[in-house]
């Protein structure tokens, strides 16, 4: 387009505007976000080209460093996690992923070894899923001054977006004699993992976008492994190699860490799935609540698939009542679940037990104690409550999962 | 009789429409990966010892190597700092967990998990030092060194001697005392609690 001096397309804008709107669109970004006393005797800010949120709304992960962030899952509504809010478990950093000189490489026992760009991989069918990912070493809960963040903060959920593993498996010509593959990641840590392959290829995706847009890089920009209800570990992120093995390759992740020792002096192996679990997100530590109307409100989920029941619990678990399930209620994906209750403004203690479509039901941290022994780390998905006291402030139920 | 046949000719097309539909269907995407590009970043190592690389190295060897770059984060002996406990061998052909432990333990602090009391297979050493450590320049050691360091860490984990070599003969051969205590996965859902 030709530019021509004199009346350019902005400033008839701008004389049709009127000098009120032009002043505010020019002004500052903090000045426009402040509050007015009254918003109807103003022109407020004019579409631009990135939103924000509402300056008074600040959400924030807290902060494990060197290794994660937690998800404030008590201040969310519904079931997704924006974005910038899902929880991180780094081992050595994230990796700077440069998109246009990325490859995938897919190899081992396959019949034709392939490299992939990322646009070749985004070329290839895709599919859009919703499901949470969660890390295996998820529970903390020892001071009543415990956030719902504290207590689970590291698990999430996403709209994902990618393409399915076994559509580039197909490609690749994978064999059939593999039954394991290794996921390699291309950070510090060279993160390494095997997993079996019959038991993810149905739901295991190669994602390169997070609610709509691509992913963030500290979730494996541009292209990460997405293993649904799996701990999150396994879905390797900055993913550079896939290799297809008929055995697991015993890396560290798998020995080492992320393994269960048990009461009985055995150490569980590959325990992939994330069992069933939920939390009340409100009210929690630190609220305080009015005698009178509370809708108990929280999220449950289960890496073997649907959420069928949520009870809970406001006498500290003597008698348990069903909650509502918010639909649609997807398999492994956080549910939102509610309950309507009166406070007669007495001590009380409000708890949350998942039952998913297996018919496994959230155990006490007692039963999962005797089952595994003093010294098991991961996968711990204890019932948890929250205790309220007569002056309506709400704390951490700490004697339900001390042992 | 013509009916007859039209049916079967229909079955016939809708199944070749399912075969169509469900068979494996190839789009033509990626780059045949040739093999230096394999090579390059194919650098796990299984029990069985594939991907073990050419190399030696012995404990005495590693001993200075380790003093050096491993030390600072590790401890001068393995205890543990910054970085985990690496070496630990108590309790002597046990776990630091299940009822034997507990016994052995009798109310002393409890040991940490190690290289020595956990750890089911010592390619798994080699794989990840090589890989990952050290943490402060991952991925800078040779492979005499990662055999070195290697079997510096399981003759202080009392596992092998001060002289044994570790190479990509002898390493997928060393037996790791927990080895045995791994076991699959047996949780299945339903109302039981594993
Ligand atoms: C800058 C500090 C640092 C240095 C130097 C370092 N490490 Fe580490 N090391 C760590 C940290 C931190 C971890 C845990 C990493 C994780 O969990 O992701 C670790 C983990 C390990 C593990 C796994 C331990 C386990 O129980 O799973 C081994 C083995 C190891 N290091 C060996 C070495 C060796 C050998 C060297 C020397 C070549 C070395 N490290 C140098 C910080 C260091």
């Amino acid at each position: 387009m030709r530019k021509t001096p004199g009346l350019t397309r902005r400033d008839v804008l701008t004389t049709t505007l009127g000098a009120a709107a032009f002043t505010l669109a020019t002004r500052s970004a903090a000045a426009q976000e402040t509050p007015l006393a009254d918003t109807t005797k103003k022109w407020g800010r004019l579409p631009n080209a990135l939103g924000a949120r509402s300056p008074v709304e600040t959400p924030k992960r807290t902060l494990n460093l060197p290794t994660s962030s937690r998800t404030p899952l008590q201040d969310l509504h519904g079931t997704i996690t924006p974005a910038d809010l899902h929880y991180e478990r780094h081992h050595s950093g994230l990796a700077v992923v440069d998109p246009r000189t990325y490859r995938l490489l897919l190899h081992g026992m396959v019949d034709r070894p392939l490299t992939f760009t990322l646009d070749d991989i985004k070329r290839f069918p895709a599919t859009t899923r919703v499901c949470f990912l969660e890390c295996a070493g998820n529970f903390f809960g020892t001071r009543e001054e415990t956030t719902p963040q504290d207590v689970c903060g590291l698990t999430s959920q996403t709209e994902w977006t990618g393409v399915m593993l076994s559509t580039i498996f197909n490609e690749a010509g994978a064999q059939p004699r593999a039954t394991w593959f290794l996921a390699e990641g291309q950070d510090a840590a060279v993160m390494t993992r095997s997993v079996p392959i019959k038991e993810v290829l149905r739901d295991a995706m190669l994602v390169y976008a997070q609610n709509g847009e691509a992913l963030r890089p500290e979730q494996g920009y541009p292209v990460r492994l997405l293993l649904p209800g799996i701990e999150g570990n396994a879905s390797v992120k900055w993913l550079r190699r896939l290799e297809l093995s008929d055995q697991p390759f015993m890396t560290r992740e798998e020995t080492s860490k992320y393994t269960d020792p048990l009461a009985d002096g055995t150490a569980r192996q590959f325990s992939l799935v994330m069992d069933a679990r939920s939390i009340i997100t409100s009210p929690a530590y630190p609220q305080t609540i009015e005698k009178g109307f509370v809708e108990i409100r929280g999220i449950a989920w289960s890496g073997r698939g649907l959420i069928r029941r949520v009870d809970v619990s406001t006498d500290g678990g003597k008698t348990w009542k069903t909650a509502a399930l918010q639909q649609p209620v997807l398999p492994k994906a956080h549910t939102r679940f509610r309950y309507a209750w009166q406070w007669d403004g007495r001590p009380a203690e409000i708890v949350s037990r998942a039952v998913d479509e297996t018919g496994y039901g959230q155990p006490d941290m007692t039963a999962l104690r005797q089952a595994r022994g003093r010294r098991t780390r991961y996968h711990l998905n204890p019932v948890t409550g929250w205790t309220i006291a007569g002056d309506g402030r709400v704390r951490f139920g700490v004697e339900r999962v001390r042992v | 009789m013509t009916r007859l046949l039209t049916i079967a000719a229909a079955l016939l097309v809708a199944t070749a429409l399912i075969a169509a539909q469900s068979s494996p269907k190839r789009y033509g995407i990626g780059t045949p990966a040739t093999p230096d590009q394999i090579a390059a970043l194919d650098i796990d190592v299984r029990p069985d010892g594939m991907g073990l690389p050419p190399g030696s190295g012995s404990a005495r060897e590693g001993a200075p190597i380790y003093a050096q770059k491993c030390a600072p984060c590790h401890g001068a002996n393995g205890e543990g700092g910054a970085g985990d406990a690496l070496v630990g061998a108590a309790p002597r052909d046990g776990a630091p967990f299940g009822p034997e432990y507990e016994r052995w333990r009798n109310g002393r602090p409890d040991v940490p998990f190690t290289i020595g009391n956990y750890w089911p297979y010592a390619t798994t050493i080699f794989d990840y030092v090589r890989r990952a450590m050290p943490a402060s320049a991952p991925g800078t050691l040779t492979a005499d060194e990662t055999y070195a360091l290697t079997a510096w860490l399981l003759a202080k984990n009392e596992i092998i001697s001060e002289s044994e070599a570790m190479n990509a003969e002898t390493l997928p051969r060393v037996r790791m005392p927990a080895r045995a205590r791994f076991v699959p996965d047996n949780r299945k859902g339903g109302s039981e609690v594993r």
